[in-house]
């Protein structure tokens, strides 16, 4: 058996020189792009020194606050990725016509519409929304950490090791050809033999174990964690869809989770689930993963929804018009998102009985969700409203949201939707309520808490910049998708023949070029306010007049959050201390118990990176390896029993103290 | 209503004559893990949802036998029946390991453990040559779609019975190093809520795969 051994694969399994793409000129350039990057921050962080700093402070941290800041990093990074992406399609789909090919060849084309898909979802738009949840939920509800530290910081590295699979595919072999929820029998090892699809597997299942985590942690924290006297109904809004989306996070992801591993067997021991012969059914894998992905639009727009009715009370200085109706308007969204996942295959042919219960449900979402939006309105109704940045996001959703809100009625009658399945009016739809909804919310979210967060302000020019530029980039995209749509052009197309249809196209790449500005502007914010930090300093903790309890502490809070643990009466907890004229208290403090900073969460993590890699490319020996190793690393934590240290009194005195001669220093 | 809130709203019903309390002044000291078992139930919710999928593809493609064995073919019900017995007595064996740890008694605990552990991988044993034996006879997970979702879902249960067996394991040095610790203790309940659910998901695979799978 010997003379048939092939070292090579032995050792690389699939990988080869030529998985290299060094034929593409694009990815070459980019890749000496990202290189010379990265070599400047490795060498920037080197040369300060703050290696250590990181390790210590951040990359091993267990405090939520950090953990959270690092999600939103993570997701605005990923989304000059998932953009860069956006605006070459736009750039390609422009030029394409009268016989020119455009730019990017097919194969190319193809992976970069399934990789913007993949990771705006999964590697932008959660990554924004758990960071928000996780730096801003135990501050609401007054806990000083969530419920699992370890499991938090772990949670985080996982999602970074699922993006740095999918990152690494640009480089290394290729990315999946098959659009972002890879539909077998395209997806299945006959038609899709090479590595594009297994890197989609792995970087989702592995992200998805964080996720699935992070929902666990966030719901065990909420119920058990809250302050005295926050009963359900007296915790923020925010928590409220924080709990519903987590709720969802739990009851949707295993089924990901699951529907991939069958995808995985079909393609790795040769299955038959989702093949065209030997009985199996490609329609069971549209069925679950949307079974999956429907609950998944509204785990990402549940807590945008939360951001927008904070920002829409403390702006408007009044309490939450009907607080009561806003949850349970969460509520019953969150249960009707389980009902409704057929209407994304109308076209299936499953009758018009089942077609029709389908879109009755998805019509039925639309009662909650114009219920929220009418109790927004009537809390800026004589309200005081200041329109600061966070308050302009928020009216920019509430018109737009309300359009891609009708749009998805008009798709969810099924023979409109036979029509209009697949065409750009559903693109146009999505991008609609996902860019007007949890983009417009994540940075309202933002900007809102970032002075909590950091300690100082964002500038607001450059935040109006930015938003100018979003919202009416965003018109100028996507409002031409909507007439192609109706014309009739379908989605996922390199080349045109009509040429009456290009200027449709050149205005989509225009909105796109302006969203652009607004990215860019958003950096320069930020760039620009670090600069101006002291004069943007928020010394009081709570520089909104705002209402719910996390405007209470110090900004950005000590690593306990709160000195002595709150009591709460009213949902409007901040605002009701306030009221009262709440004095801090500045003596009679206790030691407080905290966990200790691990460095388990981030090797486990690299491990299963390790595994992915060599699963994906057939590498034996070093999955089984990196699997062994994991479970040996994961088993050994376990036998850590001394995972929490007590902060002194001194040590709360001290930082204390500074905070009351900061407020005073304020007052003076 | 807890005693908390029922605390807070006497207090806001006073709070016209002197002001309401915004802080707790004397805090006690919190037990860690408060939350674990709770956070352990969640979890194995979720994994029940992995095992709804894997029930549900069998219940769609379950009768796609693509010309080849059908249920009636290959299930030998007596030697599953014996192997449903393991995992029952296996439960029955843990339940006991909990009362002794109740009681505080390590040693006999730990023996209870040992012999939850040795059911546990006598039924693994068993499966395992049931496997075996029904790929040797050829039908093998790719044979049809109907043995692809057979195996996926019963393996995917023999996959969390060996987890458990090396949980088992690992918690049996641990409380042997380190006695029967508040940490050990709620392990101990979270490896038990463990083992009962795979007990749980085991008589949904005996009814609806093996005893439908005859009769249909």
């Amino acid at each position: 058996m010997f003379e048939n051994f092939d070292l090579q694969k032995a050792i690389f399994g699939r990988l080869t020189l030529e998985s290299l793409p060094f034929h593409e000129p694009i990815l070459v350039v980019t890749f000496l792009g990202v290189l010379i990057g990265g070599a400047a921050v490795v060498g920037a962080i080197t040369y300060f020194k703050l290696w250590g700093y990181l390790w210590h402070e951040w990359f091993t941290s267990v405090d939520h606050k950090r953990i959270g800041v690092m999600y939103i990093v993570l997701g605005l990074v990923m989304l000059l990725r998932g953009f860069a992406d956006a605006i070459m399609m736009r750039a390609q789909q422009a030029i394409a016509f009268n016989g020119s090919e455009g730019y990017l060849p097919a194969h190319h084309f193809d992976q970069i519409f399934t990789a913007h898909g993949v990771i705006m979802i999964f590697f932008v738009a959660m990554p924004l929304v758990t960071g928000l949840m996780n730096f801003v939920v135990p501050l609401q509800i007054g806990a000083r950490d969530v419920a699992f530290p370890f499991l938090n910081n772990f949670s985080f590295w996982m999602t970074v090791s699922g993006a740095v699979l999918v990152m690494a595919s640009l480089f290394v072999g290729e990315f999946a050809r098959t659009g972002w929820l890879a539909y077998p029998p395209l997806s299945n090892y006959a038609y899709s033999p090479d590595v594009g699809v297994d890197y989609y597997i792995w970087a989702l299942q592995i992200a998805g174990v964080g996720t699935l985590l992070s929902g666990v942690n966030l719901i065990a924290t909420i119920v058990k964690m809250r302050a005295p006297g926050m009963s359900l109904m007296k915790m923020p809004i925010f928590t409220w869809t924080s709990l519903c989306t987590n709720i969802l996070i739990v009851a949707a992801f295993p089924v990901l989770t699951g529907v991939l591993v069958l995808l995985s067997l079909d393609r790795y021991v040769g299955m038959n689930f989702f093949t065209n012969d030997f009985g199996g059914n490609p329609m069971m894998y549209v069925n679950l993963i949307w079974i999956w992905g429907h609950p998944e639009v509204y785990i990402l727009v549940l807590p945008a929804f939360g951001v927008f009715s904070e920002v829409t009370a403390t702006f408007s200085g009044k309490r939450l018009f009907g607080y009561t109706s806003m949850v349970y308007a969460t509520v019953v969204i969150t249960i009707l998102s389980y009902l409704v996942w057929l209407h994304h295959f109308f076209t299936m042919g499953s009758g018009a009985s089942v077609n029709s219960f389908f879109g009755i449900t998805t019509m039925i979402i639309s009662i909650p969700t114009g219920a929220k939006l009418f109790n927004w309105l009537f809390t800026m109704y004589r309200g005081r409203i200041r329109f600061e940045v966070p308050m302009m996001w928020t009216v920019a959703f509430m018109l737009t949201f309300v359009i891609g809100g009708m749009t998805g009625v008009l798709l969810a009658v099924p023979p409109a939707d036979f029509v209009l399945h697949n065409s750009l009016f559903l693109i146009a739809h999505f991008h609609n309520v996902i860019i007007g909804g949890v983009v417009f919310g994540m940075f309202a979210g933002i900007t809102y808490w970032f002075p909590k967060a950091m300690g100082f302000k964002l500038d607001p020019f450059w935040g109006k910049m930015s938003f100018w530029f979003w919202v009416v980039g965003f018109y100028f995209a996507f409002m031409p998708l909507y007439v192609l749509g109706l014309m009739g052009i379908t989605r996922r197309l390199r080349v045109f023949d009509d040429p009456s249809l290009q200027i449709w196209f050149i205005i989509a790449a225009f909105g796109a070029f302006l969203i652009a500005l607004g990215i860019g502007s958003f950096l320069v914010q930020i760039v620009v306010s670090i600069k101006n930090r002291e004069k943007l300093r928020d010394t009081t903790g709570d520089p909104w007049n705002a209402r719910t309890l996390e405007w209470s502490t110090s900004s950005p809070p000590p690593v306990y959050n709160f000195a002595f643990t709150p009591v709460v009466y009213d949902h409007d907890a901040w605002w009701d201390m306030k009221a009262h004229g709440y004095k801090r208290p500045l003596s009679g403090f206790k030691p407080i118990h905290m966990p200790k900073n691990t460095g388990a969460g981030i090797i486990l993590a690299g491990l299963a990176l390790v595994t992915g890699f060599a699963l994906i490319w057939y590498i034996w020996w070093l999955a089984a390896v990196g699997f062994i190793a994991l479970i040996a690393t994961a088993i050994g934590h376990t036998f850590n029993y001394n995972r929490s240290f007590n902060i002194p009194t001194q040590q709360i005195a001290e930082t204390e103290l500074e905070r009351t001669q900061l407020l005073q220093s304020a007052g003076a | 209503m807890t005693a908390i809130t029922a605390g807070a709203s006497a207090a806001r019903a006073g709070a016209a004559k002197e002001e309401p309390v915004f802080y707790v002044a004397d805090e006690h000291e919190h037990a860690d893990g408060g939350s674990t078992l709770l956070g352990f139930w969640l979890y194995l919710m979720s994994d029940c949802l992995v095992f709804a999928v894997l029930f549900a593809t069998y219940g769609v493609l379950g009768g796609s036998f693509a010309a080849g064995p059908s249920p009636k073919d290959l299930f030998d019900l007596p030697l599953v029946a014996l192997n449903t017995s393991m995992l029952l007595f296996s439960s029955i064996t843990y339940g006991f390991a909990v009362l002794e740890m109740q009681k505080n008694r390590v040693q006999p605990m730990l023996m209870w453990l040992v012999i939850t552990g040795l059911f546990g991988a006598a039924f693994l044993g068993i499966e395992l040559y049931e496997f075996t034996h029904m790929i040797l006879e050829g039908a093998t997970p790719q044979r049809s779609a109907f043995l692809s979702s057979f195996f996926t879902l019963v393996g995917t249960h023999g996959l969390h019975v060996t987890f458990g067996i090396i949980w088992m394991i690992t918690l049996i040095t641990q409380v042997r190093m380190f006695g029967l610790t508040d940490a050990n203790k709620r392990r101990l309940l979270c490896l038990s809520m463990f083992w009962h659910f795979l007990d749980v998901v085991w008589i949904g695979v005996f009814t609806f795969v093996y005893l439908m799978g005859v009769l249909r």
